[in-house]
């Protein structure tokens, strides 16, 4: 421990506490802007700068790290001086048309600039280079609003070992750009959004759907329909106020109803059936001899990734559809014929804590039905901006309950939201078919928490099925290479393209940091606990569903709808 | 988490030398050109492209046939540079760094040529011109372009 004096309040702190962290402790909160907590800190905006007794020059507290007796000061006359010098050369090659902005409200420029006054600013303004890119129909680009704080670049290379863009040219003019400025679409981008959910301003952002659901909404013939994902109940939240952490499912589904949904669903009961699926599927791998280990495909940021990287290892992944695709397939046929709604006139609509669900929906073969399967995808935030306008305060409604049929889930579908949810969710249902026995634990902990790869082993009648779990595509990344070179003796393996899972996906509120996705995580194990059913197979109206519709799990009907395929794909295009 | 400095020299001078040999032999760093050595050392491409922008003696576009080295110093400036560079860029169609869409000309900006006492001045080719105006500029460029038509025909 370090004893640090911070504005002459005295405070303990690990050895190898940065400043800021230290000032934190002294209840000093220090201006960032290119500092965030999941990523290395590089000192480049020069914002948090602070006083270090007997040190001539100022110090970026961010990536100082303390001594022990150090003296600091956190405000003063050169402090503020060069906080408004370096503000302002941002500011002044900044568009700022807040107005008209997408992060209008949410942008930490904005409000680094309301707690900085830097008053008229002195330098002309200079318009960055490079161009708007919205063509993935996924994420979009803006890099005039960029302040080169290089946070999507150390996410996409650091965090998801993507590497689509990165920093160009240099000093005054350089620029963030994918390589020879191509579309996102033609440099390995898997859409995943951490960079969008990184960007403190508005040059990164999920490309909108919400105008074609007003439209949809708007529309007396179309009978709308929404899917809301695991993740969002346990973050929309955030956006009206509410701390992270906080479960809003039933205000969630109540405004949801206000907006004019004809039937409020739940994406947890395809998850559920998902798990009947691949868990199957499983079964069949193990007994039949069939490609192992088997590799989960409902992050499609995950499956973007491996079909550009490791296109040889594509087999290995189960052919189950994702969640959200399996409820759109279903939604046009099962619900149409029971409802007896002309399935053309359904539109389907998703609320994901993803960016790479709206390229997933848009994919050619999502098909299944006869018609795109799923129509709209709106992020959590999006969502939550349609409230907003409509006048929807979900923080203040009474919470209600889901429609029938697909609105009925087990505990089992909820935690798909949080890393090792999916692997959990299937073995409870894995273990339970195989052996025909009860499951006395249902929490199977090894496979929780934050660890970025975690293994577990669970006994099968007589085998012992070898489990792990990845989250964040760095971490995949080790796992496939373990794969191609022969050393994985695994069984099944999840992963989630996101650092702890859909619930920090990079469609969520914002900011996501360690804490946030702690609490979102421990909201939704919360729901699964408060559930009356558990487990998948358990699920009612699933079995309702193999009854009258699909036969049995991966029956040939299953397979025609709940099933697809998989495609190389270079990851320079 | 360790501190990762994005232009960390070591790790990139290798790369740097991969870099200038296959510009060398290229001519410049064309997408092919920097997939192969993104293949060749792991790097994503985006960084290798962000290290040939970084680096001005780097280039990730084709040369003209002809290079326009064109003097930006202080003595052809006060003797009505600007001007003549104007007339320049709007001729070509090109800013400086840029290749004219024949791939005739390459427009660049230098420091001193050596010859200030006819400033202002421009190299194309290995051929030197002095005591410029936007009139002689253009005439001269387009007695370039001549000279192509009539080889050509
Ligand atoms: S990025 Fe922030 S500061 Fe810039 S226009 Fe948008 S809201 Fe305003
Ligand atoms: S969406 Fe993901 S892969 Fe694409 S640039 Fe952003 S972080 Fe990288
Ligand atoms: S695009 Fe956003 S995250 Fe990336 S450097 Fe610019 S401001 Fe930072
Ligand atoms: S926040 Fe420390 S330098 Fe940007």
């Amino acid at each position: 421990m370090a004893t640090v004096i911070v504005d002459g309040i005295q405070v303990e702190v690990p050895d190898n506490a940065t400043i800021l962290e230290a000032a934190k402790l002294a209840k000093k909160e220090i201006p960032t802007l290119c500092y965030h907590p999941d990523l290395p800190a590089i000192g480049a905006c020069r914002i948090c700068v602070v006083e270090v007794e007997g040190e001539p020059l100022l110090k970026t507290a961010c990536n100082t790290n303390v001594r022990d007796g150090m003296r600091i000061r956190t405000i003063s006359p050169a402090i503020r001086e060069a906080r408004q010098t370096a503000l302002e050369l941002i500011l002044s090659r900044h568009p700022q048309k807040c107005n008209e902005c997408v992060r209008n409200g949410t942008c930490e420029l904005q409000a680094l600039a309301s707690r900085i006054h830097v008053g008229e600013i002195s330098f002309p303004y200079r318009q960055r280079p490079g161009s708007p890119d919205v063509s993935s129909g996924a994420v979009g680009r803006d890099p005039s609003k960029c302040v080169l704080c290089r946070r999507c670049v150390q996410v996409c290379e650091v965090i998801q070992s993507v590497g689509a863009i990165a920093v160009q040219g240099r000093g005054y003019d350089a620029w963030i750009d994918t390589p020879f400025s191509r579309a996102l679409s033609e440099v390995g981008c898997v859409y995943c959004g951490q960079c969008v959910d990184r960007c403190p301003v508005g040059a990164l952002f999920e490309v909108s759907h919400v105008e074609r659901v007003w439209r949809a909404l708007q529309d007396p013939e179309i009978h709308v329909v929404v899917q809301t994902a695991p993740a969002v109940r346990a973050a929309i939240g955030e956006e009206f106020g509410l701390p992270p952490g906080t479960l809003v499912t039933g205000q969630m589904v109540a405004a949801l109803r206000r907006l004019g949904f004809d039937k409020v669903f739940d994406t947890d009961f395809t998850a559920d059936l998902t798990i009947m699926e691949e868990g199957h599927e499983l079964i069949g791998r193990l007994r039949d001899g069939g490609v192992l280990p088997m590799l989960t495909s409902c992050s499609p940021g995950w499956i973007n990734f491996i079909e550009h990287f490791y296109p040889d290892l594509l087999p290995h992944l189960s052919s189950c559809k994702s969640p959200q695709q399996m409820f759109g397939a279903l939604a046009k046929t099962y619900y149409a014929q029971k409802a007896g709604i002309d399935p053309s006139k359904i539109f389907v609509v998703s609320v994901m804590p993803c960016t790479a669900k709206k390229a997933e929906a848009a994919r050619p073969e999502m098909k299944d039905s006869g018609y795109q399967d799923v129509d709209a995808v709106l992020t959590t935030r999006e969502a939550a901006r349609m409230m907003k306008e409509a006048g929807i305060d979900l923080s203040k409604l009474e919470p209600e309950d889901y429609d029938l049929p697909l609105g009925v889930s087990t505990g089992a579908g909820v935690i798909f939201g949080v890393t090792g949810g999916v692997m959990e969710a299937a073995l409870r249902t894995v273990y339970e078919v195989v052996t025909g026995k009860k499951l006395e634990k249902i929490d199977i902990l090894p496979v929780r928490g934050m660890e970025g790869i975690r293994e577990a082993e669970i006994e099968l009648d007589g085998l012992r099925v070898r489990a792990a779990v990845a989250h964040g595509l760095a971490n995949a990344r080790k796992l496939m290479d373990k794969i191609v070179s022969g050393q994985a003796d695994y069984h099944f393996i999840e992963i989630m393209a996101c650092p702890g899972g859909c619930l920090s996906g990079g469609g969520q509120p914002y900011p996501t940091t360690p804490e946030i996705r702690q609490k979102r995580a421990q909201a939704l194990y919360e729901a699964d606990r408060l559930l009356p059913l558990r487990k998948s197979h358990e699920n009612p109206v699933i079995q309702e569903l193999y009854r009258e519709f699909l036969g049995k799990p991966n029956s040939h009907k299953a397979h025609e709808l709940l099933h697809t395929h998989y495609t190389p794909k270079p990851v320079y295009g | 988490m360790a501190t990762i400095d994005l232009k960390t020299a070591e790790a990139e001078i290798p790369v740097i030398e991969l870099l200038k040999k296959a510009q060398e032999e290229h001519g410049y760093l064309s997408p092919e050109v920097l997939k192969v050595i993104a293949a060749r050392t792991g790097q994503p491409l985006s960084k290798l492209y962000g290290i040939a922008t970084f680096y001005s003696l780097l280039t990730t576009r084709p040369k003209g046939k002809y290079r326009i080295l064109f003097c930006k110093n202080a003595p052809c400036h006060v003797r009505g540079a600007k001007r003549v560079l104007e007339a320049i860029v709007s001729y070509l169609g090109v800013e400086p760094g840029e290749t004219t869409k024949d791939g005739l000309f390459t427009l660049e900006l230098t420091s001193c040529l050596g010859l200030c006492a006819v400033a202002p001045t421009m190299m194309i080719g290995e051929d030197l011109y002095g005591n410029l105006t936007p009139q002689k500029a253009i005439a001269i460029l387009e007695d370039y372009r001549a000279r192509e038509r009539s080889e050509h025909a």
